[in-house]
This record gives structure tokens, sequence and C-alpha cells, in this order.
């Protein structure tokens, strides 16, 4: 009998543990732990895909990578956790990742209802279709009676359901839980449209036994502002997120790479002298060392330099930089400054 | 001095604390005390900490609109439906993929057991092997074979297999004709349900008689007759009020008709098959457990093989079959929750898949889902524990 008060009591205390000791302080249990645990895509060529070594690379896993390289100087020290669409934010939730680079886009329901906080947008995309080149389709209007596949428990589910049902077109739906699953039905023949984010339709059709067999229509049917996002609550964790991306933006205004910016160090430049440390406390604000910035920039890059090496015109993926260009280029990339 | 001891009662001199009946009533009340005490402390910290971050919580989600679409419902659903429709078009998917296979793995589990034990070499033999082969590999991997099967063997909807034009098989599923119902549609059901009645009275007769006078009464062709004869003469008179929509390429698919999604028949297949090898081992110890001399008895009596096992054995055998088959359609009906992982619509993965998704009410989804399949099972259970009763060996 006692030893069953003990267990129950300690299977009490476990469980109270593991409830509240993630309110406030995932910056101290990250740098305890020595780790930060970031939930990414599954297998997203460009976005977040791991060689054969199991080394991850991609767009997103730069975003793990550069707030590793804020916190603790080495962009080794994460552990990719890659998730479902359909797993992520209970991952989330619960603890099991530290936040989530995993071409998430933001809506109001999730920023509320879920309990999350959107840090930032990294990646502004929108949802489109790829069907096969030998149906001689040219816009998403004729696609009515299609049958389409596509993941459960994205917004792409519901965006496609939105469209068909407002231009009063039928179309069956067939929804699978992981995303290599969705592409080996459509690549089977089980459905004539693949449907997703337009970055995501051009890293999977890289994935397809004869890319050249298939074309991405025009159309651009949703907003899909893309993001990493928190815990809501934990407002220091979030903030360290939104500013790890945040220089990386600005350090392509400034005109800062990987390359220059042991020389950038010396420069007269104020704003570069305070996003990389030499003027100023702003690393001490986000409880992290001075040079927080200069490392992300120097072990990863600019955003720039992230996006031309993943998903850019010279990579397989081969996406023009189009609305996630800086302000300044007419772009939609926009970051608040280091002050 | 002696101890008084009157009518059994407990000596008046031992405490409290030192008498086994208070202690054992103590020390159970303390142990339910505990695990109420935890189970609430769970409830109470979960919805405490979902409140402290901000997640929402409660039932009200079902009322909302759900905004996607299902590829198979039975039920008229669409995109302005209700979570909660959605849930219930999950459930009903999974009670029809159930239900089908439950009644399909019974008879091909019934003749796999049986020609396991047959005399016949070959066919003894061919039935172990299909035992042992399908048992031995896990369920999931079965469904991916049948799935992959039915996708890369089958041609797209322009070169579908064409049959006699009113069917049409293709890699999106089986299309069929789907019946359109007209105003005085109801006399053809009504009249089946006239001849099953007859059928029924007609059966306790032919037995009255049989047991009175020995005479048999040729009771299957009678009723076969019956019922299909009599719905057929309704159909007549009221001059058919049914047409049939028949499946039509339009555009990238075929539009009309009835369809039987890739998905559903793959699952299906698999749930048969992989149950029927179960059930056929268990066929076969329930048969085998009735002694020999049953069979010898029958004979001796002059019935033939066939009336032996249908009569005397098979009987006798239902008493030690029926508790394992419980369990079998049981794992049957859990095992469709696999249905997951080939996009087939069933509870899982509409309601604790998408709609979770949707609503990121995880806590919520998951105890209907496992509220739902818990009464499934409960209920299976009771009505194959009722017919267990109702088939045991009646002691007078």
């Amino acid at each position: 009998m006692k030893k069953l008060t003990v267990l129950a009591a300690g299977a009490a205390l476990a469980i109270f543990a593991s409830g509240t000791a993630m309110a406030q302080q995932t910056l101290a249990q990250v740098k305890q732990r020595g780790q930060v645990i970031c939930g990414v895509s599954q297998s997203l060529p460009g976005f977040a895909n791991p060689d054969a070594q199991g080394n991850w690379a991609g767009f997103d896993v730069d975003m793990c990578k550069s707030v590793a390289a804020a916190i603790f100087g080495d962009t080794k020290r994460v552990k990719y956790v890659p998730t479902t669409a359909r797993e992520r934010f209970t991952a989330l939730q619960s603890g099991e990742v530290d936040f989530l680079a995993r071409n998430t886009t933001w809506t109001m329901s999730r920023d509320t209802q879920l309990g999350f906080d959107f840090v930032g947008i990294n990646f502004y995309d929108g949802q489109g279709f790829m069907v096969r080149k030998d149906l001689n389709v040219k816009n998403a209007k004729q696609l009515a009676g299609a049958a389409v596949c596509t993941q459960t428990g994205t917004t792409t589910e519901l965006n496609v359901a939105d469209f068909f049902r407002s231009n009063k077109m039928d179309y069956k739906v067939v929804a699978f839980e992981k995303n290599d699953e969705v592409l080996a039905a459509y690549d089977s023949g089980r459905c004539d449209v693949f449907t997703t984010d337009r970055s995501g339709l051009a890293a999977d059709r890289t994935k397809l036994k004869d890319p050249n067999a298939h074309i991405i229509l025009p159309d651009v049917i949703s907003k899909e502002p893309l993001g990493p996002l928190v815990r809501h609550g934990d407002n220091n964790w979030g903030d360290i997120i939104r500013w790890a991306f945040f220089a990386m933006v600005n350090a392509e205004e400034l005109g800062i790479t990987a390359a220059n910016v042991d020389q950038m160090l010396n420069s007269p430049n104020p704003e570069i002298k305070r996003l990389l440390g030499k003027e100023g406390d702003f690393g001490k604000m986000l409880g992290l060392e001075n040079n927080w910035a200069y490392n992300v920039i120097k072990m990863v890059g600019n955003y720039a330099e992230s996006y031309e090496r993943n998903v850019g015109t010279k990579t397989p993926i081969g996406l023009e930089r189009g609305v996630n260009a800086l302000w300044t280029a007419g772009g939609l990339q926009y970051a608040p400054p280091v002050r | 001095m002696a101890v008084q001891i009157r009518g059994g009662a407990a000596p008046p001199s031992v405490a409290v604390w030192n008498d086994p009946r208070a202690r054992a009533i103590f020390f159970q009340a303390m142990a339910l005390v505990l695990v109420i005490a935890f189970g609430w402390y769970i409830f109470h910290n979960t919805y405490t900490n979902l409140e402290k971050r901000g997640i929402a919580s409660g039932f009200a989600y079902l009322n909302s609109t759900a905004g996607f679409g299902i590829i198979m419902h039975l039920i008229p659903y669409s995109e302005e439906s209700s979570y909660g429709r959605a849930m219930l078009v999950g459930l009903l998917n999974t009670l029809v993929v159930a239900a089908i296979g439950v009644v399909f793995a019974t008879v091909l589990g019934f003749i796999i057991g049986i020609a396991r034990l047959s005399r016949n070499w070959l066919i003894a033999r061919i039935a172990y092997v299909y035992i042992e082969v399908i048992r031995n590999i896990p369920l999931l991997l079965q469904i991916f074979f049948w799935y992959q099967l039915l996708g890369k063997s089958l041609p797209g909807p322009r070169q579908s297999f064409n049959i006699l034009d009113i069917a049409f098989l293709n890699n999106r599923g089986l299309y069929v004709p789907a019946p359109v119902f007209e105003e005085g549609f109801w006399e053809i059901p009504v009249g089946f349900v006239i001849a099953c009645v007859a059928s029924y009275f007609i059966h306790r007769w032919a037995r009255k008689r049989q047991e009175l006078t020995g005479q048999q009464f040729p009771i299957f062709l009678t009723t076969l007759g019956l019922i299909v004869a009599i719905p057929f003469i309704a159909a007549i008179i009221t001059g058919m009020p049914l047409h049939w929509e028949i499946p039509a390429l339009r555009g990238f698919n075929f539009q009309g008709g009835m369809v039987l999604i890739p998905e559903f028949v793959s699952l299906l297949f698999a749930l048969i098959i992989y149950t029927a090898a179960f059930i056929g081992e268990i066929v076969r110890s329930g048969i085998m457990a009735i002694s020999h001399g049953q069979t010898e008895a029958s004979y001796a009596l002059g019935l033939r093989p066939g009336p032996t096992l249908r009569l005397v054995i098979i009987p006798q055998a239902m008493r030690v079959i029926i508790p394992p088959l419980t369990s079998q359609y049981l794992n049957l009906t859990k095992n469709s929750s696999l249905a997951t992982a080939i996009a087939y619509p069933d509870l899982v993965a509409v309601f604790s898949g998408t709609v979770l998704n949707q609503t990121g009410q995880a806590v919520e989804c998951m105890a209907i889902t496992m509220g739902v399949y818990l009464t499934i099972s409960l209920l299976t259970s009771m009505f194959m524990n009722w017919f267990n009763a109702k088939v045991a060996l009646k002691e007078r």
C-alpha cells in the first residue's frame, strides 16, 4: 500500500511538473539542455530535408540554426524533430519542441485559439495547383470535377474547399496525413491535381518521377504567410526567435554577409555597430550575448544568402525572390530597426 | 475467564483498527478515494494548463462550420456542415467498413477453418498456407499492399475498364449506376418485408410438420421464390418506379452514379483477409474441440458428412467459437482506424485528424474518438454475449 501511495504521488508530481514548467523559462531550459529543439517538416526539399548523412538543410532549418547561433554561437546545437502537419501543433503545445519552423501559415485562429504566437513571416507564399501537362489545363477555373490530393489538417485543405465552393465547381478531395503520401498518390494517378503552397509545389515537383511532365498553374488562390511560431505566454522566448529572424533581414538590408561580417565589425555605420553588438547592449535585452546577431550572420548568413542557397533560382527548387524581396527592392520583407 | 461468543458476532474486546473487516473496508475506501482524487487531479490539471496557455477548450466547436470536404459520405455533407456532422460522417464510414468486414470475414473465416480440416490434402494445405502467411504479416502492410495494387494496376479515368457500358473501373474507383427512386417506390420494400414475414411463418410451420410427421418441406426454395417474386410483382404493378443513373465521363472524372473509392475497397479487402485468417483458426479449434464420437454417432444415424457438420458439429462448436470470435470482431472494428494511412475518411482520419488540426482541440477530439470506439466495442460485445448465452448449453 505504501509503495502504491508513493507511486501515485510520484506520477501525480510528474504530471504536475510537466504541466507548469514551461510557462516562462524556455530560454533557461534551452540553455540548461544545451540544445534548441526545433520542429520542422518531415522532408520538403529546400525548406527542411535531411541529406544521406542525416544533416538537415533548408530554409526553415536555417531558422533553427540562426536561433542556435544567437543563443549558443553554435549551429550544431539544434535537435530537429520532423513533424507531420497533423502532429505539429500538439508537439508545440505539449512542449515537445521549443518552436516550430515548419512552413506554417499564420492564421487568426491558430494565433488565438491554439495558444500560439507567430513571431514573423519569413516566407510570403500562396496556394497553387500542380497538374499533368497532358491534361492541357491552362488555369484553375478549368479544374471542375477534378480529384484533388492534399494533406489533412492544413490551411490548404480549407482553401481548396473554399476555392471550388466559391467558383461553384465540383471536386473530390483525397486527403492524406503525410506529404509524401499525398505526392505518391498524385504521382500514381489517384488525383488530377496536387495542391499546396506554391513554394511546396516547386519543392515537391523535384521529387516526382518525371518533374517535367507537370506544370504549376498560374493561379494563386490564397495568402499563405509562413513563419516560425512559439507557445503563447513566454514573450522573451518569442522575442529571441523574432529577432534572430530580423537580424538576417536587417543584415541583408545593411549589406552584411557571412563573408564580410568580420570586416563589418569595423564599420563606422552606427546601425551596423548596433546590430553586431559593437554599440549598445541589445543582446542583453534578449538575455543573450551582445554578439548574438554577429553569430547568426557569420554562421547562417543573411536572409538573401539563406534564400538563394536553399530555394533560389540556382537551386532545383528555382523560386524567384518575388514578394519575398526586401522592401527596398519592391518586396515585402521588412525588419524593424535595432535601436 | 471465558470469552463469550454470541451468534458468530465479532468479539467486542477487539479495537476497530484491529478488526480485519473494518480494516478491509478502510483500505478499500482509501484506494477508491485515491483513484478518484488522481483522476480528478489529471482532469483539473489539464484544464488549468490549457486555460493558462490560452488554448481553447470545451465542446462548442462541434457546431462551427467545418469548411473542408470529405470524399465519401453516407449522409449529406458539404463544406458548410458542422464539425459535429463531419464526426458523424467519419463514424458512419467506420461503421460501414466494420459491418461489411465482419460479415465477409466470418464467411471467409468459416470456409478457411473448415477447409483446414478437409480430408482433401490440397485444400487443407492451401488453407494452412493462407492462414500462416496472412496472419504473420502486419495489417498495415497489407493495407498498403492492396492500396498500391489497386492504384498501380488500374488505368486512369479516360482508359477505364468498361463493363457493359454501365459500370466503369479505374484508379479513382468502381463507378456503378445509382438507383433513383420515384413516386410509388415504397411498395417494393413493403413487398420485401411481407415476403420475409411470410417466410418466417412457413419456416415455423414446416418445422412443426417435420417434428410431427417426419416429412420434409423444401423451405429454402420456397422462401427464396417468395422473397424474389413478391417485390418483383410489386415492381411490375407499380410500373417500375425506379431508374438508374449511369455514370458518364465528363471532364476529368466520371460523374453521376455511385462510386466505390479504392481507399474503401483496399481497406475492406485487407481487413477481411487478415481477420478471416484468425477466424479460420478459431473455427478449426472449435470444431476440433468436439469429440470425434459425435461425428461417428451421427454417421451411425445415417447422416451424410454435410448435414453432420451443419446439424451436429457446428452448433456444438459455436459454444467454443463465439467468445474468441467476439474479440476478432472488436479487433476488426478497431483495426479499421488504420484507414488513416490510406486516406479513407474514417472516424480517426476525419475527426481526430482533420478536425483536431483545424480546431486544435486535441484533448476533446481524442476523448470523443476514444469514447466512440469504446461504445462501439461495448455494444458489440454485449450483443455477442447475448448471442453466446443463447447458444450456450442449457443445463436444466
